[in-house]
């Protein structure tokens, strides 16, 4: 039976971080040595951590599933990195950036994380810059910022769109720093397919070598997840082809308690997709939205060119609507106004599936030349994608699964329910409440990796004292028979459907019932089509090949066969949260104007599934305590 | 439009590889290249054939993961971009595509068009870096550096590590992806500290890996999909010369903390 215990530190906001970093036990140098931990993931949380704990003596042996560290997905994050540095003079603070990101969360997320992910995100742009990520400067040699959706500071870090690419070069350098010391054992192409839980303590994982194929128990004193998140159960998202919920719906089903599934992200500006076959969407940044305006044609089914369509009967719906912020709000609210254009037929593009993304306005006030040195590798990118070019024509955008709030459980030490696992970046819930702001995450998963989890493991580790346990332990033993036997029954199904086919059918049910709005009885019908639909799966799936090889299908089909497992808690958790908050719009909690209407009384709290084997999972409530700020009707109008 | 594809087949590093033909007929030009090739393996998987590895993963040209040798160009005919960034509508109907792994001594293949770049990790690993502990940096505006510093090195900085440098060097050498690193890290105040040392750990590794040495043909720079510039070669010279000086005592690092003229 999971008990929920944040172990949030008493006391005043600003001094919870500094009591319990002092409070908390440390282990002695020489001892680090002796202690192993296992982190896997790699990306900005993933690689920080595996440094840092590297960096402060412990041995690490690190894993990812790409052929190199440097792949992992936060290499595509485009637009920025939040920190409340405040060189602009414009208002900012440590109080406003927690401020801003506890209501862009819609009042979903914990006081104390939040403040404290504000409080050393200033410590991050310094790190980083020691690393040597080449940030955006003034000419005088100052660091540049930008602005981002939701908030009216411009705190926004930037190296022009490539921001995670230099932020995860960075990490990844400084993990390359610790290889060469000795201190982390890198293992690519390795993809941890559970975990091994002892005595109610996490010891270690158990991997397929992706190469030969060969499945086996590695053991450690502590286990850190940074698998990033699961935005891939919709099929079709922004994410990495490989993106996937196995290690976390994995270690849920070992006693990890999983929090706010149904908080998933959709952005609005990607690409609208163009046909079936299409696997993948791509983001264009946020930070187009500074520039760029978001219209469609006032009259429905109106077919003229943009060009076409005088400004009296264009709809600059989000500047109607939302007067204060116009096109800078949150990315949820952005993503339904176009979903609701859209749905009264004033989309425009094939099948009606988009908006305009106008840059027109400024590229008159400022050239064009400005607007190319901002975004040109974004104009670049659509013009491949697309065959249009954006400097002539607005870019149509359409929103796409993006990123995902929801994630294991964690307490204020970003541990789970399970005594030594531990998880950071996007594969816990803990920061961002029911929809995260732009230039957050980078925020996120560096502050875990570099500043929090090093302090907190340390705490666990000294106060566990718990010995190494061996690969041949009744436990890790079982849980590569797991393993073993699962990949077996993969290859044995022998089918007549491919996996993808499976993936697509899913993303779709999750897409139409518990995407932008969620109703009652479509996640009924939902929860009922999905385990008919995994049935077919065991019986259908076609997996080729063997293994004992190389076998990407075979890696494929074992994450789809979760995302369908996984794709039913989170309608379970979109059914239960009867209120619209954040990115969970449930249609029949709304105002009369078709804004969200949150239920402070009944859902202010996390929830927390546990699972259940042969039973649907149990509910679990963490309250949500709201000491510092009160809870406010969230409105950018 | 209906195309023939010519891809590499091979079943692991020790077997011999060999060109399979595939005729396809669904492709259409709003199609990229990677779900063309999509395509291709869930028909081969219905008929029950092994589906042809390689590859992918963030499919916008910066994760690195693509290495497909396209009618014996590293990513495919047009310039200054990734394999997952070309567009079925650069084909026309009928087309003959050859389609190879990356061929190089320090990228030994492990299956179809996959193969092992781990050299390049184990370049990064043995200078790539600026070893800086975490904590206790200083604040991020103490260090000045001007706009065009902070771009060159950005510049420098953008290279995704796919390897198509080598792939397209005669001489498989990696020139091209150290000059990228020691410019970026050399050209900030930050990176000057170690930047003999790193210059020459690196260089050492290439060769320890297998690499060829650079024969100025300028083919990495031509196919590189971040168009990473020679230029940054001639930094590399600059750079190695130099530490050849400063390994041999003089003259001593003048600026070994602070931003120089250069």
């Amino acid at each position: 039976m999971i008990t929920l215990d944040p172990k949030i530190p008493p006391g005043p906001l600003e001094t919870k971080w500094e009591r319990r970093r002092f409070t908390e036990k440390l282990v002695s140098p020489g001892n680090k040595r002796r202690i192993k931990i296992i982190v896997v993931g790699t990306g900005l949380a993933g690689a920080s951590a595996a440094s840092t704990l590297g960096q402060l003596g412990y041995q690490v042996e690190c894993f990812c599933f790409q052929d190199s560290p440097r792949r992992a997905h936060s290499i595509a994050a485009q637009g920025g990195i939040n920190a409340a540095k405040n060189y602009q003079d414009d208002g900012d603070s440590v109080a406003r950036l927690f401020y801003d990101t506890i209501k862009g969360g819609d009042f979903r997320s914990r006081e104390a994380n939040v403040y404290r992910l504000a409080q050393v995100s200033t410590q991050i742009i310094d790190q980083c810059v020691a690393l040597g990520v080449p940030f955006a400067r003034e000419y005088g040699g100052q660091l540049a910022n930008r602005s981002f959706g939701g908030v009216q500071v411009a705190r926004t870090f930037y190296c022009r769109g490539q921001t995670g690419q230099q932020l995860l070069l960075g990490a990844y350098s400084a993990l390359c720093w610790q290889v060469e010391r000795g201190q982390v054992t890198m293992r690519p192409r390795t993809e941890m397919l559970d975990l091994v839980v002892i005595d109610g303590h996490a010891r270690g994982i158990v991997v397929r070598d992706l190469v030969t194929g060969r499945i086996t128990a590695h053991m450690a004193h502590a286990v850190v997840l940074a698998t990033g998140g699961y935005g891939n159960v919709y099929y079709r998202s922004t994410n990495a082809s490989s993106c996937n919920v196995t290690a976390t719906y994995r270690a849920w089903k070992q006693g990890a308690a999983f929090a706010n599934p149904c908080f998933t992200q959709i952005h609005p500006t990607a690409i609208p997709p163009a046909e079936t076959h299409q696997a993948k969407l791509t983001l264009m940044s946020e930070s187009l939205r500074n520039d760029g305006r978001l219209w469609v044609p006032s009259a429905p089914a109106d077919r003229r060119l943009p060009e076409e369509i005088p400004l009296s009967e264009r709809d600059y719906f989000l500047e109607r609507r939302y007067p204060r912020f116009g096109n800078l709000v949150p990315r949820d609210v952005a993503s339904r106004a176009v979903k609701a254009m859209c749905d009264e037929g004033r989309g425009v593009g094939p099948g009606g599936h988009g908006v305009y993304l106008d840059f027109a306005d400024v590229i008159e006030r400022h050239g064009v030349d400005v607007v190319r040195e901002r975004y040109g590798n974004l104009f670049e990118m659509y013009q491949r994608i697309t065959g249009e070019d954006a400097y002539r024509v607005p870019m149509r955008i359409y929103p796409a699964p993006h990123y995902t709030m929801g994630g294991l459980w964690v307490d204020y030490n970003l541990m789970s329910t399970i005594p030594g696992l531990f998880v950071i970046g996007e594969a816990n819930f803990a920061d961002h409440g029911a929809n995260r702001l732009g230039a957050s995450s980078l925020m996120q998963g560096l502050a875990d990796g570099y500043f929090i989890l090093p302090y907190t493991i340390g705490h666990y580790l000294a106060s566990a004292k718990a010995t190494l346990v061996g690969e041949e332990h009744r436990a890790s033993r079982a849980a590569v028979e797991r393993v073993t036997g699962l990949v077996a029954t993969l290859l044995r199904a022998n089918g007549r459907r491919t996996a993808a086919s499976f993936h697509r059918e899913v993303g779709k049910i999750l897409w139409d019932h518990c995407g932008m709005a969620r109703s009652k009885a479509g996640l009924t019908g939902a929860l009922k089509a999905i385990p008919a639909l995994r049935e077919e799966f065991w019986r259908d799936v076609a997996v080729p090949g063997s293994g004992e090889t190389f076998n990407q299908e075979l890696e494929y089909a074992g994450r789809v066969a979760d995302f369908l497992e996984f794709a039913e808690l989170l309608c379970h958790d979109a059914l239960h949260r009867e209120e619209s908050c954040g990115a969970h719009f449930r249609e029949e909690y709304q105002t009369a104007d078709g804004e969200p209407q949150r239920d402070d009384e009944r859902f202010a709290h996390v929830a927390a599934w546990e699972y259940r084997q042969d039973d649907s999972p149990l509910l679990h409530k963490e309250p949500l305590a709201f000491e510092f700020v009160q809870p406010t009707t969230r409105s950018y109008q | 439009m209906k195309l023939t594809l010519k891809i590499w087949r091979q079943q692991g590093p020790h077997d011999n590889g060999r060109l399979v033909s595939y005729e396809t007929d669904e492709v259409s030009p709003d199609m990229s290249f990677l779900e063309m090739l999509d395509g291709v393996n869930q028909r081969l998987i219905l008929k029950g054939e092994e589906p042809v590895a390689f590859e992918h993963d963030c499919r916008e040209g910066i994760c690195g993961s693509c290495s497909l040798v396209i009618n014996g160009v590293p990513h495919g005919p047009e310039r200054g971009m990734a394999a997952c960034q070309l567009y079925m509508r650069r084909f026309s109907a009928g087309d003959v595509i050859t389609i190879e792994p990356w061929r190089a001594r320090a990228f030994p293949i492990i299956k179809d068009l996959v193969v092992d770049r781990s050299a390049l990790d184990r370049l990064m690993q043995a200078g790539g870096y600026i070893s800086i502990n975490t904590g206790g940096a200083v604040d991020g505006n103490v260090l000045l550096i001007g706009k065009e510093q902070a771009e060159t090195a950005m510049d420098a900085a953008s290279c995704i590590g796919c390897g198509a440098c080598v792939a397209a060097c005669k001489n498989a050498s990696a020139t091209l992806f150290v000059a990228a690193k020691v410019s970026h890290l050399g050209t900030l105040p930050q990176g000057k500290p170690e930047r003999a040392r790193r210059v020459a750990a690196m260089m050492e590794a290439m060769d320890r890996e297998g690499f060829g040495a650079c024969g100025n043909q300028y083919e990495c720079e031509a196919v590189c999909p971040k168009r990473i510039s020679t230029r940054f070669i001639a930094m590399l010279n600059r750079e190695y010369l130099r530490a050849g000086f400063v390994a041999s005592g003089s003259p001593a690092e003048p600026d070994s903390s602070q931003a120089g003229p250069d």
